[in-house]
């Protein structure tokens, strides 16, 4: 069963491209503790899922990029292209010249629509080469405006054209002080959106992974890439092959099918969960790592909260808000979105 | 990657703009290394074969051929552009881009035809942003009805510009003066590299920097170059210029932006240890290293933006908001209101750099000032009839403008007076579960 992934602005595809490269390399590496049977089983499981395999033998990662601007895109392709060990599909990109400005409004309502047929176009693309789909990947930032507002944008539509296959969110929570300053617009936006047409939404926080680098891995000079390094062991250790219930040699099929369990549904997985040796890991770990996930899953409330505040902060005050009207984002859809988000930090707080 | 298309208008907007298309060719040039026309060049340059006449000369791809800068350069009189035409600059442009007409002005060009364009390019183009570079006149201007033109321009700049970069020639006098210290000190072991004078131009601007203005332009057009680099060049956090009116400007008509650039130089001597990191933040924030007068540590930031080129990370940027930010006083709504980009090549001569924007209410003197000044000229309606005796003008819009910006004061008073109030407790929605 295969994963289709969606990268979109400058943060999904900086993180996809880290993704793809561990997810490559771990399935790679040395087998640690299994057998050489099952070592193949896990590789062959891995490859389906996110490479689609080419005539000279480079895999291709079954993903689509998109963002409104070239600079990303172009590092991302040739950087994959450079490795030699992987890349991606040669037209399996979409971009314009002028960016979306940090604007969510923007992004949704102007970037969203005009492109809509070009990049779901690309993602049917996607899908037809694979066999059997198991669902969607979104990796997307909040703070910015492509990501965000273009991946409410897509998630919605994948939602209304691919009604029974999964979908998960893989969001970046901007740092607490200041990347962008309407991050926590953007933030609330993009949330409110995605609550309703996704399946599951998988949180980073970079205070969060900042502080992995510097307190358990000892980094001096953090760079993004750095951070985008831990982020991708996570996730690659997230989705590797698992074994299912009916025993050895048999990987789960489904990858996302874990997250369809209703003790994780809307769960909010946290990352601080250092990953030490993840390359000998193979099936039984992950189990371990599922269930610490699920107890975990109040911690993103506070984060929330914080980021509901902020906003509604700003919004009493309404600042920025012209710039959000002007591409038909309303006064009205902002109080939608705090209403929807008070409902959500008001259930978690009564669990 | 956007393009952007210079206007340059006037004595001072076309001298400016010549230091600044100088310094953008020798920054492609350090990093265009095998003379391809890429996405970064396209952003200021066209690709043309000179061979060809007419539109179908352009080549969007492969190697350059001939560079035009996207520009326009207008001046009501011929001298400034000629010279530029006759300079080393000549291939640069070609004649479709200028407009100069014989008769002069009387020193109202920039401020009077440059904003006039404004209202012209947001009919013609509404969705392109429009940023102004605006050199505000200093208190001992030579030009008598320089507060009348200046009034009558921030209307138009209030309105129709997106966002505005005050400066005054006095700061940029001041950075010179700064500079000049430190490489005349006379210390044998203290050397600058002179490719990293803020003030110094590219090659090709030989001639001896006589005048004090060269130095004085060459800062401004630096300021433009670090301005869009993020947008031109690759890098960890880009940031392009669309993003820079989206996060700086909370209400329409508070566009004016407080720009410091550091460093200033180089030292090229490898015994003195590379000027620390952190103390390249602490210069951006020190007010000698503004491109105006204004004191932004006294008032309230609305909003700041940090543009670092070179390799610095995204932890050095946090550590650096992180500590200077208790001296520093933002609006109670946007307390971490910081936007930051990382750009991955440095400007040259350097090993990095950071340009901060500042919307602070700290220009609120200058335009006070303004007023004063326009007032006492007006009060006596001293030399008015040259103004009203050009068709269209009327006493009207004197009255209108002095009203645009006595709202824009009051507007910067409002924030003001927030400063020292307690942090207000806004009720959350109450929601029933």
């Amino acid at each position: 069963m295969s994963i289709v992934t969606v990268q979109l602005g400058q943060c999904g595809n900086q993180i996809g491209f880290e993704v793809f490269d561990t997810l490559f390399s771990d399935s790679h590496s040395s087998q640690g503790l299994c057998s050489k049977r099952e070592n193949e089983a896990y590789r062959a499981s891995c490859k389906e899922r996110f490479f689609n395999e080419e005539e000279n033998g480079v895999p291709i990662a079954r993903a689509v990029l998109v963002d409104m601007e070239p600079k990303v895109i172009n590092q991302t392709l040739s950087k994959a292209a450079q490795s030699g060990r992987w890349k991606y599909g040669q037209h399996a990109y979409f971009c314009q010249k002028q960016g979306s400005g940090n604007n969510w409004a923007y992004g949704y309502s102007v970037h969203g629509p005009r492109h809509e047929e070009s990049i779901m176009n690309l993602i049917q693309k996607e899908v037809e080469k694979c066999d059997s789909l198991s669902g969607f990947f979104i990796i997307m930032s909040m703070a910015g405006g492509t990501g965000s507002g273009i991946g409410a944008f897509v998630t919605q539509n994948l939602q209304d054209q691919y009604a029974h296959s999964l979908k998960m969110n893989q969001i970046i929570w901007p740092y607490g002080t200041g990347e962008v300053i309407v991050q926590n617009y953007n933030s609330i936006l993009t949330l409110s959106h995605l609550y309703r047409s996704s399946d599951a939404l998988l949180v980073h926080e970079n205070d969060a992974v900042h502080k992995i680098c510097a307190k358990l891995m000892n980094i001096k000079q953090i760079s993004f890439s750095d951070i985008n390094q831990v982020l991708a062991h996570q996730l690659g250790s997230v989705f590797q092959p698992v074994y299912c219930a009916e025993g050895s040699f048999h990987y789960r099929r489904n990858p996302l099918e874990g997250f369809k369990d209703p003790a994780l549904y809307t769960s909010w997985l946290h990352p601080i969960h250092a990953l030490n040796v993840w390359k000998t890991q193979r099936a039984f770990s992950k189990y371990e790592k599922s269930a610490s996930l699920v107890s975990n899953s109040q911690f993103l409330v506070k984060p929330l909260d914080m980021i509901v505040g902020k906003a509604w902060n700003m919004f009493a005050s309404k600042a920025y808000l012209h710039q959000y009207t002007k591409f038909g984002i309303e006064e009205e859809d902002f109080l939608d979105s705090f209403t929807l988000l008070e409902q959500v930090v008001a259930s978690y707080y009564n669990l | 990657m956007t393009q952007s298309v210079v206007v340059q208008v006037g004595q001072c907007g076309n001298q400016i703009g010549c230091c600044f298309w100088d310094l953008a060719l020798r920054e492609h040039a350090a990093v265009n290394q095998k003379g391809i026309y890429d996405e970064a060049i396209s952003s200021f340059f066209r690709n043309v074969d000179t061979r060809v006449a007419g539109d179908s000369g352009s080549i969007s791809k492969g190697k350059i051929c001939s560079l035009k800068a996207r520009a326009v350069l207008i001046d009501m009189e011929e001298g400034v552009v000629n010279e530029i035409l006759q300079g080393p600059l000549r291939d640069v442009f070609d004649s479709k881009q200028l407009i100069t007409d014989i008769s002069g002005s009387g020193n109202n060009t920039g401020s009077g035809l440059g904003t006039f364009l404004l209202k012209v390019l947001e009919d013609e183009f509404p969705e392109v942003y429009r940023f102004v570079t605006s050199i505000y006149p200093s208190s001992e201007d030579d030009v008598i009805t320089s507060p009348y033109n200046s009034i009558l321009a921030m209307k138009e700049l209030n309105e129709h510009a997106d966002c505005v970069l005050p400066i005054d020639n006095q700061s940029l006098f001041d950075i010179i003066s700064k500079i000049d210290l430190v490489v005349n000190s006379g210390k044998l072991d203290t050397t600058v590299k002179p490719k990293s004078l803020v003030i110094s131009s590219a090659g090709a601007l030989k001639k001896q920097q006589k005048k004090p203005f060269d130095a004085m332009n060459n800062i401004v057009a630096n300021l433009l170059l670090n301005l869009t680099s993020s947008a031109r060049f690759e890098g960890s956090l880009n940031m392009d210029l669309n993003e820079i009116s989206m996060n700086l400007v909370p209400f329409p008509r508070l566009h004016y932006l407080v720009s410091s650039l550091t460093p200033l130089y180089t030292l090229a001597d490898v015994n003195i240890p590379p000027r620390r990191l952190d103390q390249m933040f602490s210069d951006a924030f020190s007010k000698d290293h503004q491109l105006i007068r204004a004191d932004p540590k006294h008032s309230l930031y609305l909003a700041c933006a940090l543009m670092v080129r070179g390799n610095v990370q995204i932890s050095d940027l946090r550590r650096n908001i992180e500590r200077l930010k208790p001296s520093l006083q933002f609006v109670s709504w946007n307390q971490e209101g910081w936007k930051t980009s990382l750009c991955s090549v440095p400007p040259v001569g350097h090993s990095h750099s950071l340009l901060a924007l500042a919307n602070n209410t700290c220009v609120k003197p200058t335009f006070v000032e303004l007023r004063e000044r326009f007032m006492r000229l007006y009060k006596k309606k001293a030399h008015l009839h040259h103004y009203l005796q050009v068709e269209g003008m009327e006493e009207s819009c004197f009255t209108e403008a002095v009203s645009s910006l006595s709202a824009l004061i009051q507007e910067y008073n409002q924030l003001d007076a927030t400063k020292s109030m307690p942090v207000p407790d806004i009720p959350r929605l109450s929601i029933a579960v």
